[in-house]
């Protein structure tokens, strides 16, 4: 679903008084993988949720296509990040994917036989077949995130929204993710991370968004992933650089 | 024999007791089940308590005890609901602080009246054997209205529950989302008001679904479950408390605790029970694996 260039214009997030992060601009065309780096405190997360519209923005706007993205909530999909989810909230993993579908069904009315075709289809795609009716907490944390994916899958995004999708998780794991980014993109989604895994950035991403309280640098992977700019990322805190 | 179970629904008293918990069990089963799944027990104790000056002024005025339960559990729920939106403010703290206060301006506030120690035990123990027909009417509309309103929202209630994170970034709107469930709890609290009271209501909301979280991992079963128990409990306590000559409010909690403590041992997968056995398996498989371990490395 191709929705138009994503564009970051003139973001301010945090409290009022001490902005974490201020005047942040960038211009993606659809389908772009957007990697927010950072060291901790930066500001990557805090900016990520800014973007889902979670936190308030200070100043600026976020578009896609032109048109504010809070207007199109629907079409945003986020994978959060362990902490952030009610593990022992009484759901299966089928409950969860057909979350996605709820904004589409509307209010007062429940996801009907379609759409529980469709979650029962992007389970499949993420090698969940037949767990469907299992709750939750009854998969391990790669599994948890591949179930996460198929909900995001099932909201037929414009954006998809990826909090910290590397950590935790195995080999098997991480080429399911990739997988799902990848035809995430090709079908002109725009995908953006949150991510400190420097070495999957360098191999996902399109572009990169270097922050460090402020923003550093943004620009294709190519023209950013270069020991200069990663240093004045990271400062003195990263010790390898090749 | 079989008078023993008839006799106390004999009573036209009774029968109205008898109703009047059925209504509060199903309304408390189900509200309580979102009270248990985001954590508010402490929020709904706050309630519950904040509502106090509102029922004592409503008794003074000689008027239903609901309309001013009522007014004070809407500024209550909307005060909790924008005082946990700003971060800055410790919550419990606050909520702490601010009901503790107001529980004690109904305590003030009814000591003034002679022959006060007798309305205070059944404003805040209940006095189901009390109600009129009247008051069953307004309890089963006001729970009308409350199951209504919650099943409309439920789909939302659930996804704020499990995942606000994805709920904000959908485009819901989270705040009115978790005001609407903050009134609806205080909805059931001041309905639940004349069965159980003040300090005993938060056990009738907590405890049947807490039981049945432990019975099934199933929202839908958790609430049929939750409801199960909450009428089951109301209509055994007021049968016990017949028999027995004790407090109706109490014997009903009691025996809501008591459904709970089994639900705790013998649940099939959460219960003590089930844990203990799949422990003693467990240890049984580690000490094997040792064992072998150190027969292919003998050190």
């Amino acid at each position: 679903m191709s929705a138009g260039d994503f564009a970051v214009n003139g973001v301010a997030v945090g409290y009022s008084t001490t902005f974490q992060l201020s005047n942040v601009s960038f211009r993606v065309p659809p389908g772009s993988v957007v990697g927010l780096i950072g060291p901790n405190g930066s500001g990557k997360s805090t900016l990520l949720k800014a973007i889902a519209g979670v936190l308030p923005l200070r100043a600026g706007e976020v578009t896609l296509g032109g048109v504010s993205l809070r207007r199109q909530a629907a079409r945003v999909a986020f994978v959060p990040q362990r902490e952030e989810v009610n593990w022992e909230f009484p759901v299966t993993a089928r409950d969860v994917v057909l979350m996605g579908r709820y904004r589409d069904a509307g209010w007062l009315r429940w996801p009907g036989h379609a759409d529980r075709q469709r979650a029962a289809a992007a389970l499949e795609r993420m090698g969940l077949a037949g767990m469907g009716g299992r709750h939750i907490s009854a998969f391990s944390g790669g599994q948890q995130q591949r179930i996460f994916l198929a909900r995001a899958i099932v909201q037929e995004p414009a954006v998809v929204l990826l909090d910290e999708p590397f950590t935790g998780i195995d080999t098997r794991n991480r080429d399911v993710l990739h997988v799902a980014i990848r035809e995430f993109a090709a079908s002109g989604v725009t995908v953006l991370m949150a991510t400190h895994d420097l070495e999957e950035v360098s191999t996902t991403c399109s572009h990169l968004c270097c922050l460090d309280g402020r923003l550093v640098a943004f620009g294709p992977t190519a023209e950013t992933f270069t020991p200069a700019i990663l240093r004045e990322t990271f400062g003195g805190r990263m010790a390898v650089f090749s | 024999m079989i008078g023993y179970f008839t006799e106390p629904w004999s009573y036209p008293f009774m029968q109205r007791a008898l109703m009047e918990v059925t209504i509060v069990g199903v309304l408390c089963g189900l509200v309580g089940c979102f009270v248990v799944l985001r954590g508010l027990a402490f929020i709904g104790d706050a309630l519950a308590h904040a509502v106090f000056p509102g029922v004592v002024l409503s008794y003074l005025a000689g008027r239903s005890i609901l309309i001013g339960a009522f007014v004070f559990g809407l500024f209550t729920a909307i005060g909790v609901g924008v005082l946990s939106r700003s971060r800055r403010v410790s919550e419990d703290s606050a909520i702490g602080v601010v009901f503790a206060a107001f529980f004690a301006l109904g305590v003030v506030l009814i000591s003034r009246e002679a022959g006060f120690r007798k309305d205070l035990g059944s404003l805040l123990f209940g006095n189901v054997l009390g109600v009129s027909t009247g008051d069953v009417w307004v309890t089963l509309s006001i729970g009308a209205v409350v199951v209504l309103v919650l099943f409309a929202l439920l789909k939302e209630f659930t996804l704020v529950a499990f995942d606000s994170t994805m709920a904000r970034a959908a485009g819901y709107p989270v705040f009115l989302l978790d005001l609407a469930l903050l009134l609806l709890v205080s909805t059931t609290i001041v309905a639940s008001l004349q069965s159980v009271g003040n300090i005993l209501i938060l056990a009738l909301i907590v405890t049947p679904p807490a039981a049945a979280r432990l019975l099934t991992d199933r929202l839908g079963r958790m609430m049929a479950l939750s409801v199960l128990l909450a009428v089951g409990s109301g209509v055994t306590g007021l049968f016990i408390s017949y028999h027995a000559n004790t407090a109706a409010g109490g014997t009903i909690v009691l025996t809501a605790t008591a459904a709970f403590l089994v639900a705790l041992v013998f649940a099939p997968d959460h219960g003590l029970l089930s844990h203990f056995l799949q422990s003693r398996r467990g240890r049984h498989h580690v000490h094997h694996n040792h064992t072998a371990a150190e027969h292919v490395e003998p050190q």
